[in-house]
């Protein structure tokens, strides 16, 4: 599904060096989770894979199901099947929830040569996603995140995940600022989407996500490089002993 | 006053201007006419040097004859088109009876000033030339003294109950160098409501003037587009009193043109008057020299009046635009509300806004408050919603809409709130980086 090699990124006005050659694979049907420490370079990995500016690609590739991700505009990323759940999600007063949604809903099947979805229908899609995620109807007609608290702007991602349908989703931190319930409903929306045609990159601090959804592998990323590749125990060991004795061994 | 002295340096200009106006000798409107050419002489014509003009330089504005250029014919049917009206047409400032509806509407009286100046006396005696002469007070608007001498048409309106459909002043220009001088009286009658919508460009050089008188529990909604010629040139002035517990509301559209200062000068004159003025401005550079100036100032004079101003522009490739904004509270205008934005969105670095806010607050008991704010398109926001797959340019036309909704927010009906967000998106789209 998602094919990375060997990337290396830098910031494009600065000479900083912030991914040091990251190789990663992930399988159709299967969850993968990144941890690690602060400013090791997670979110800017989700940022490149999802094409945003500011940052230069020196060396490496990135494919998602055989095409080049690195060569697409966001949006063309966006059809092809990528989905980033946000760290922070983006809060951008004058434009509805809806409308927005519905946009890029329709601009995403029209690339992709799919009939437009009408107004009726999308209306009924997601009303029904938004109840299983309990999020309010009248929060829907809010402008975009405007007035949402931290754990409704994150709930807000997974709807949208929810309502695209994506094929590669990745997920920045989406449990931070999360309530206990809250983490439920999040990684039940999450469990729901899991099926065989589709891959999930899980970027967490904490294992307590990683109880609700069970990853398949974990992977430790450190200054820039995945420094080691394990199983959901890794996670465990993780949050027993923190980051000291893993990153000591691979120094 | 000072500012009514005579200035020497500006009386052989401003002579040679009105020697070049073909003056009309006015029936109802000769006195008015008589003291407005008086007033004009008194000022003398703008020019850059006047800390009014700072930042808009008025010598096209205030030239004995309008500068030439070819029309521009978007060839499409007006903004206003889908909206059940009673239009009334002119083209390069001249009535065309042929394409103007009957001047027959339930509500309202309307005659046309170059008919009804024939008489000796009219009901628009009383506002003709009176509420311009009354917002000289501050700060001398020459070229609105200028426009009551020169009036050659324009529509006189007395709303008497509630108008059955909007009027709309459809102003179109044909000619090269045509130079319209067109002056409107309104009154709104107790409780009485209108719409009044203007669309188009009128001349290749605009000179109007509108004067609202808005009676008690009056209510006058008033939205116009300016037309998307760029050669435009355009001078305008809105002078509205209003009433006790009575609504004025304006909203404009620019979208192109190579000068328009638009000013609006405003009295809540009794207690509970409400005031919106509103105002969204886009241009780019690249098709062609783009100026927009909004001028405002609203006075507050009695109890428990609310005003709001509010100013979006959008600009690139050298456009510049210009607020001045200004909120005086009188003595004795204790708890008012006023409020001022202006904002302006830089879609590249070449552009520029100018804006000088101000307030002057002379009651205790107010709440005041303005801002101005100039930015780019916020690229985290842009980047969100490629994320998504929206493309790009349809990401730029959602955020600059965002960034208007405000000022466009200021239109209470939903229709014609649509139809000016059909025409931004159009320009949007025209217009991509
Ligand atoms: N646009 C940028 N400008 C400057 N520095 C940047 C930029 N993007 C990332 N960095 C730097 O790159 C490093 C990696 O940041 P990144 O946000 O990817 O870390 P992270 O692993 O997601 O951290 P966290 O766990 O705190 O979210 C940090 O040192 C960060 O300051
Ligand atoms: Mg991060």
């Amino acid at each position: 599904m998602l094919t990375i090699r060997d990337l290396h990124v830098k910031l494009e006005d600065e000479d900083k060096e912030i991914l040091k050659g990251v190789d990663l694979t992930v399988e159709a049907g299967r969850v993968h989770a990144i941890m690690g420490p602060n400013g090791s370079g997670k979110s800017t990995l989700s940022h490149v894979l999802a094409g945003r500016e500011g940052y230069a690609v020196t060396q490496g590739s990135a494919e998602l199901e055989g095409a080049d991700l690195l060569a697409m505009e966001p949006e063309e990323r966006a059809a092809a099947g990528l989905f980033l759940a946000f760290q922070y999600p983006v809060e951008i007063p004058g434009v509805g929830n809806m409308t927005f949604l519905r946009t890029a809903l329709n601009a995403q099947r029209k690339a992709r040569g799919e009939p437009e979805v009408s107004a009726g229908d999308f209306l009924k899609l997601v009303r029904e996603k938004a109840r299983t995620l309990k999020i309010d109807a009248e929060m829907l007609k809010r402008p975009i995140n405007v007035g949402f608290s931290g754990g409704e702007k994150k709930r807000n991602e997974i709807l949208q995940m929810a309502v695209l349908e994506p094929r590669m989703c990745i997920l920045d931190e989406t449990d931070s600022g999360l309530d206990v319930d809250a983490m439920r409903l999040v990684a039940d929306g999450v469990n729901a989407l899991r099926d065989a045609g589709r891959g999930f990159l899980v970027i967490t601090h904490y294992q307590r996500l990683l109880d609700h959804i069970r990853p398949d592998v974990v992977h430790i990323m450190a200054d820039g490089r995945i420094v080691r590749t394990g199983g959901p125990e890794l996670a465990l060991e993780v949050e027993r002993n923190g980051y000291a004795g893993i990153l000591a061994e691979v120094a | 006053m000072a500012l009514l002295a005579r200035d020497p340096r500006r009386q052989p200009e401003t002579e040679a201007r009105i020697a070049a106006l073909d003056l009309p000798r006015g029936g109802f409107t000769r006195a008015a006419r008589a003291e407005a050419l008086a007033r004009l002489r008194g000022f003398g014509l703008p020019s850059r040097r006047d800390e009014y003009w700072r930042f808009t330089d008025p010598a096209d504005l205030a030239a004995p004859a309008p500068a030439a250029g070819a029309p521009f014919d978007p060839r499409e049917a007006h903004v206003f088109a889908g909206t059940d009206r009673l239009e009334i047409v002119f083209v390069d400032g001249v009535f065309d009876p042929a394409r103007s509806g009957p001047l027959d509407l339930a509500g309202v009286e309307i005659t046309r000033l170059a008919e009804a100046d024939r008489a000796d006396i009219h009901w628009a005696q009383g506002i003709y030339g009176t509420l311009e002469a009354a917002g000289q007070a501050a700060v001398p608007r020459p070229l609105a003294a200028l426009n009551t001498g020169a009036a050659t048409d324009g529509i006189l309106m007395r709303v008497t109950g509630r108008a059955a459909r909007p009027v709309c002043l459809v102003h179109e220009r044909r000619a090269a160098a045509s130079d319209a001088v067109l002056h409107h009286c309104i009154r709104v009658e107790p409780g009485a409501e209108v719409t009044l919508l203007e669309t188009g460009t009128a001349a290749a050089r605009l000179n109007a003037v509108m004067e609202v008188d808005v009676a008690a529990g009056g209510r006058f909604h008033h939205v116009r587009v300016q037309g998307r010629d760029h050669g435009r040139r355009a001078a305008t002035h809105i002078f509205a009193r209003v009433g006790a517990g009575a609504l004025f509301k304006s909203f404009t559209l620019a979208m192109n043109g190579v000068l328009t200062r638009n000013e609006a000068v405003i009295e809540l004159a009794g207690a509970g008057a409400v005031a919106h003025v509103a105002g969204a401005a886009l241009g780019d550079g690249a098709t062609g020299a783009f100026h927009h100036d909004d001028t405002v100032f609203v006075t507050h004079d009695a109890v428990g009046c609310e005003s709001r101003q509010v100013f979006k522009k959008v600009l690139r490739h050298g456009a510049v635009g210009v607020f001045q904004g200004k909120i005086l509270v009188r003595p004795g205008a204790q708890k008012t509300d006023g409020y001022q934005i202006s904002q302006a969105l830089l879609l590249d670095e070449d552009s520029q806004f100018l804006a000088k806010p101000e307030l002057e607050i002379h009651a205790d008991d107010v709440k005041c408050s303005h801002g101005s704010t100039t930015g780019a398109l916020d690229a985290t926001a842009l980047f969100y919603l490629r994320s998504r797959g929206v493309p790009r340019d349809a990401a730029v036309t959602l955020l600059v809409l965002s960034f208007l909704a405000d000022a466009i927010g200021e239109i209470e009906d939903e229709a014609l709130r649509q139809a000016i967000v059909e025409r931004l998106e159009a320009w949007l789209a025209r217009h991509r980086a």
